[in-house]
């Protein structure tokens, strides 16, 4: 079935990758320009990877293989993630 | 991706056997995989074309794609994601019959969908009695969860070169990735020679 | 309680069962023991890997449903007839057997307790598990942090951590349960059967005016239907927070 699940469950998969937490982080969508936290986009994930829309659009902002040995991360659909940072 | 193994733990009933492609197992439901929500499309405004490397474009309204002979077919599925299913049920329309008559030096193909998605494939796999565009699966017609109105077919390579709720196919002098394809997936997918991703 | 920024990429660890107890027919808590496990916070989910000899694997996210901090993780597992992962985690998992974890994770679907809001939480079935870790924080911390908890659940069996809630009820004003059973009621229950509409999140509910911290989880049907009811009701969209399951109660 294809019933979307959210960016919650995306989370681990992205940590691997990202040092920081991913979930809060602010993705802003390249299509609409809707922008919200990782944790609210939309995630299909009965498929050969994930795949996060967007809210508002349902455009791609972000997919996710993960394969033997590598992981693929495409954000084309993303204008820009935002992190607060603690500074260094 | 080795782990450890959890005692007792199998997973969904599956076999290995002979008769499948390296590191497949069989299935006896039909998963439903997609990336995005299912494309709801009536045949009223469905339509498939076909566009050459040259932009000289072929176009089927759903009157006109029915009329076309199609053919009774059972073939084996699968899915990169290791299932397969085996010996199922198709009733559609050759590519062939679609490409009859269309002059083209292509050798790539991109598939197109509604809602969407693409998929890549080399033009030589769509030829030949190996690709379908399916309108009936298992005698019934083809459910939108599972690509219909029409979905393409081609079963001698990985389900996900078989696009579900197909609305073109473009000729291409150059290989042009599609949506999986584009994440690290491969060009060509044969299960057979275990083409899963682009490295392999 | 501190909650770093920058956390160090999550990697796979291995967890061994220590502990279990059913909850209901169909439900059990498993506990788990991993070695540096750094505490997690309320609301936190982990992935879970299972292989089998074969070298087949998958995955599933599970909520955590022990109270923050802790040294051992608490999944609350509810089985579905045709699941894959459920029967086993649920069934076959025996003290001493190991699983894979990966965790915790999710900053934002956490309530923090050193934050006065109040809480209104809306549960769907086993949508309840991270919000059962809220209400435990909440306890565990000593917090008097107005919490009320609506609970849309199919049947009376269905109840997950029935006693603690209304023992938790019993001893805090502060803390409500509100149950809305959508297909059988129990014997004394006035409501009819049926699932949660405007007029219930309204009753059971914080009001939208008093601005409350709003944790929606459950089926993705559920949670968009309830979060419409927020919004429409009032409630700010950003101060409400959805965590969407599959249909086992995990997420996949």
């Amino acid at each position: 079935m294809s019933i979307p699940l959210d960016g919650n469950v995306m989370v681990g998969a992205l940590e691997e990758l990202f040092s920081f937490d991913v979930s809060v982080a602010v993705v802003e969508c390249a299509g609409c320009g809707h922008s919200g936290a990782v944790a609210a986009v939309v995630v299909y994930t009965d498929a050969p990877g994930m795949v996060a829309r967007c809210p508002g659009c349902t455009d791609v902002l972000f997919r996710l293989v993960r394969a033997p040995g590598r992981v693929w991360l495409d954000m084309r659909g993303s204008l820009c993630l935002r992190v607060d940072m603690p500074d260094a | 991706m080795a782990g450890i193994v959890s005692p007792g733990f199998f997973g969904r009933r599956r076999v290995a056997g002979a008769s499948l492609p390296p590191g497949q197992y069989l299935v006896r439901d039909f998963p439903v995989l997609s990336a995005g929500p299912t494309p709801r499309v009536s045949h009223d405004t469905w339509e498939f074309r076909i566009v050459t490397e040259t932009g000289e474009k072929r176009g089927w309204d759903w009157a006109a794609f029915t009329a076309l002979p199609a053919e009774d077919i059972t073939v084996d599925l699968h899915c990169v994601t290791k299932w397969s299913k085996l010996g199922t049920s198709w009733r559609g329309v050759s590519v062939d019959t679609l490409l009859d008559g269309i002059e083209t030096s292509a050798e790539y193909a991109l598939a197109l969908s509604y809602g969407g998605y693409t998929t890549n494939l080399p033009l030589s796999a769509l030829v030949d009695g190996k690709a379908w565009l399916a309108f009936s699966y298992d005698g019934s017609d083809l459910t939108p969860e599972h690509g219909g109105p029409v979905r393409l077919l081609v079963p001698h390579l990985y389900l996900w070169k078989s696009a579900k709720w197909v609305r073109g196919i473009d000729l291409r002098l150059r290989e042009e990735r599609g949506f999986w394809e584009q994440l690290g997936y491969h060009n060509d997918g044969d299960p057979w020679l275990e083409q899963r991703y682009s490295a392999d | 309680m501190a909650r770093a920024a920058v956390l160090g990429r999550l990697t796979w660890r291995v967890g061994t069962l220590v502990a279990f107890r059913d909850e209901t027919e169909f439900a059990r808590t498993l506990v788990f023991s991993i070695p540096d496990w750094p505490g997690h916070d309320a609301g936190q989910h982990v992935d879970v890997r299972l292989t089998a000899p074969d070298g087949y694997s998958t995955q599933r996210s599970y909520s955590i449903a022990s109270a923050a901090g802790g040294d051992l993780v608490e999944l609350t597992v509810e089985r579905l007839a045709d699941g894959e992962v459920s029967p086993y985690l649920s069934q076959v998992l025996s003290i001493g057997d190991q699983i894979e974890l990966r965790g915790p994770v999710g900053g934002w679907f956490v309530w923090d307790p050193s934050l006065a809001a109040q809480v209104l939480l809306v549960a769907g079935g086993s949508g309840v598990v991270p919000l059962m870790s809220m209400v435990r924080t909440r306890a565990k911390f000593g917090s008097h942090v107005p919490f009320r908890l609506v609970y849309s659940v199919r049947d009376p069996g269905s109840v997950l951590f029935g006693a603690e809630l209304a023992e938790l009820q019993r001893v805090d004003s502060s803390f409500e349960v509100h149950y809305a059973f959508t297909r059988t009621t129990p014997a004394g229950v006035a409501r009819p059967a049926g699932r949660i509409d405007a007029t219930y999140l309204a009753d059971a509910g914080f009001s939208a005016g008093l601005a409350p911290a709003v944790f929606v989880c459950g089926p993705t049907g559920f949670v968009e239907t309830v979060a419409n009811l927020l919004v429409a009701a009032g409630h700010d969209a950003g101060r409400v927070k959805t965590e969407r399951f599959g249909p086992s109660g995990s997420q996949r």
